[in-house]
């Protein structure tokens, strides 16, 4: 590449101006004030984390995390997600805490992307984990709080899809016995959203007539709690009645929460099989291309720090939640400008101070009496002009 | 929900693609006018079909629905493996059939630096570095036949319909990498916002699919 223009930043990395800092803040704001009133208590861990600790135990593929070396010659990756930063707190700092336990952060996250994919290579997530709580309970906590967090932050209209990564699991085990290989290339194809090469995958394995059919009505599974029954007739396989049973729990909690009108179940819903090990889950809003939130059950992450526990939790992609309000007009608080000349100085500083302390935007400038009059593009932007010229006090408010 | 929740957009490849789509579309029972292609309107709303056609160039239209500015869109298996998008591929359509070969001279021989011509220099490399052969992929954007006849590649990869051009060149077809048809494919977040209407449309296709095989 040649040397870069003064202008140009890295691919994937984003300014952001006053007007759309004050957006992301506020819907980060109402998102974490959201959690604190569920009794999330926010952490803060470091950007740079160890490759072979967290950077091995996240979610994250290796070739999208980004590496650096410290001066011992030792890999280090900007964190690519806030989950296993917070598995490895609770396992060492928090390691004499009780659970369960509530934790959330709001972080800049790292990922390293192709060039021309147009995604961010870092962006704002914010977040909770529920740590130590197997429970369905928890879970649809999480899926509840996940909603009530996106309705604080404005977005209106969203749908969350959940999913449980053992009715795959049991069901793949019950009707291909012994042959990890046909599981692993469905599974694949279900990953890959390639439902054309999940049916041909079905059609070459030459499966018992009843056997394709069920496996192919999966792509189907999706829906309301009837899913859950449907699925609950489909498998004897002790893994995937123990997830459908779990996933109808978390159901019947959201129900008692009032928030199934967002909801619905899609079995075909995985996320990484080798990173969530229950319930999945995803949420996606209206004019917006891509998910919103995710989040899911990972039991297994605590294990690799060194304090086994179940653990649940979602990401809200607060920077995607700025692009779809964007557009919106954020009510702009009022600015007072304040002008003086050097006798009026020490009255000026002083109403502005007085100002400031009631909670009113001032911007103080030196200037000339002659400017106050004639220069209305200093003036323009606020709401009220008050002049501090010459020794006496102030003439009295002059409003724009 | 009302009002532009219920236009689905489509993104639709122009051309030979079209044609066969439309075709398959009336077939299932959608009112959608026959002679559209023609025309140079970019955008084309078929209101009776609660439908927006986006015309598009194929090699786009995965990217149009990625990111979501297309719902669903319709475009040959060739640029899925190309493009490798972030999309749902939920239905054959099974129009648009041909195949994905190696072609080559017939008296072709291993070279000490294999050189392969190809539009698509994604599936290209990938089969050949599944194979286990280090090749180099040179990107081209049309007549690529030309390639192994002037000597800028010993090989090309490309698309197979019936065979013509090839016979035509004195080329042959060495292996078929993959079979081509189009496919129906969905963004990530319509799939599940506009559900109902992109499993009817499903259905329906499948139905007419179904009874035509």
């Amino acid at each position: 590449m040649s040397k870069p223009k003064v202008f140009e930043k890295p691919i994937g990395v984003k300014d952001y101006l006053p007007l759309a800092v004050a957006k992301l803040r506020r819907i980060e704001r109402q998102a974490l004030d959201c959690m604190s009133q569920w009794g999330y208590e926010q952490i803060i861990t470091p950007t740079m984390e160890f490759y072979d600790t967290v950077g091995v135990a996240s979610a994250t593929s290796d070739q999208k995390l980004f590496k650096l070396l410290n001066n011992r010659g030792t890999t280090l990756v900007l964190r690519s997600d806030m989950t296993a930063p917070i598995a490895r707190v609770v396992s060492s700092l928090l390691k004499e805490t009780a659970f369960p336990l509530r934790l959330s952060y709001h972080a800049n996250v790292f990922r390293a992307i192709e060039e021309e994919a147009g995604r961010d290579a870092e962006f704002y997530q914010t977040g909770v984990e529920l740590v130590g709580d197997p429970s369905a309970e928890a879970d649809a906590e999480v899926v509840a709080l996940a909603i009530a967090s996106l309705k604080a932050a404005g977005v209106e209209r969203f749908k969350i899809a959940i999913g449980h990564v053992g009715f795959l699991n049991g069901l793949f085990e019950e009707t291909l016995p012994n042959r990890p290989e046909a599981q692993e290339a469905l599974k694949a194809c279900l990953l890959g959203r390639d439902y054309v090469g999940y049916r041909e995958k079905l059609r070459e394995l030459k499966l018992a007539e009843p056997v394709q059919r069920e496996l192919e009505g999966i792509l189907r599974l999706r829906g309301g709690q009837e899913i859950c029954d449907q699925a609950m007739e489909m498998s004897v396989d002790a893994t995937a009645k123990s997830s459908i049973k779990h996933l109808c729990e978390i159901w019947d909690v959201l129900k008692a929460y009032g928030v199934c009108d967002n909801v619905l179940i899609d079995l075909t819903m995985i996320g990484d099989f080798s990173y969530y090990t229950g319930m999945t889950f995803e949420g996606y809003a209206a004019d917006l291309g891509f998910p919103v939130v995710s989040g899911g059950r990972y039991d297994n992450l605590l294990t690799q720090f060194g304090r086994p526990a179940p653990a649940t939790g979602f990401a809200l992609k607060t920077t995607r939640i700025l692009e779809l309000l964007g557009s919106e007009e954020e009510p702009q608080p009022e600015r007072v400008l304040i002008g003086y000349d050097a006798l009026g100085r020490e009255a000026a500083l002083e109403q502005a101070q007085q100002l400031r302390a009631e909670g009113v935007i001032v911007v103080t400038v030196r200037m000339e009496a002659a400017e106050a009059n004639a220069n209305s593009a200093k003036q323009s932007g606020y709401a009220k002009f008050i002049p501090f010229f010459g020794a006496q006090e102030s003439k009295g408010e002059q409003t724009k | 929900m009302s009002g532009q929740q219920d236009i689905l957009k489509v993104a639709m490849p122009k051309g030979r693609i079209y044609k066969q789509a439309s075709k398959l579309f009336r077939e299932a029972g959608l009112p959608i006018p026959v002679d559209f292609d023609d025309s140079r309107k970019l955008i084309i709303e078929v209101p009776d079909a609660r439908m927006e056609f986006i015309m598009a160039k194929p090699v786009d239209v995965p990217t149009y629905v990625e990111y979501g500015v297309a719902d669903i869109g319709i475009v040959g298996k060739d640029v899925l493996m190309e493009e490798n998008k972030d999309v749902y591929e939920l239905l054959d359509l099974g129009i648009a059939k041909c195949r994905m070969s190696v072609i080559g001279l017939p008296d072709w021989k291993p070279a000490i630096h294999p050189r392969v011509a190809t539009k698509y220099p994604n599936v290209a490399s990938q089969y050949f570095r599944e194979l286990g052969q280090q090749v180099e992929v040179i990107k081209l954007n049309g007549s690529i036949e030309l390639a192994p006849l002037i000597g800028l590649a010993d090989r090309i990869v490309d698309m197979v319909e019936t065979g013509q051009t090839l016979r035509e060149n004195g080329l042959v077809e060495m292996e078929s990498i993959f079979g081509i048809t189009s496919r129906l494919i969905a963004n990530r977040v319509s799939y599940r916002m506009k559900n109902d209407q992109i499993q009817k449309l499903c259905d329906l296709l499948q139905h007419t699919l179904a009874a035509k095989a």
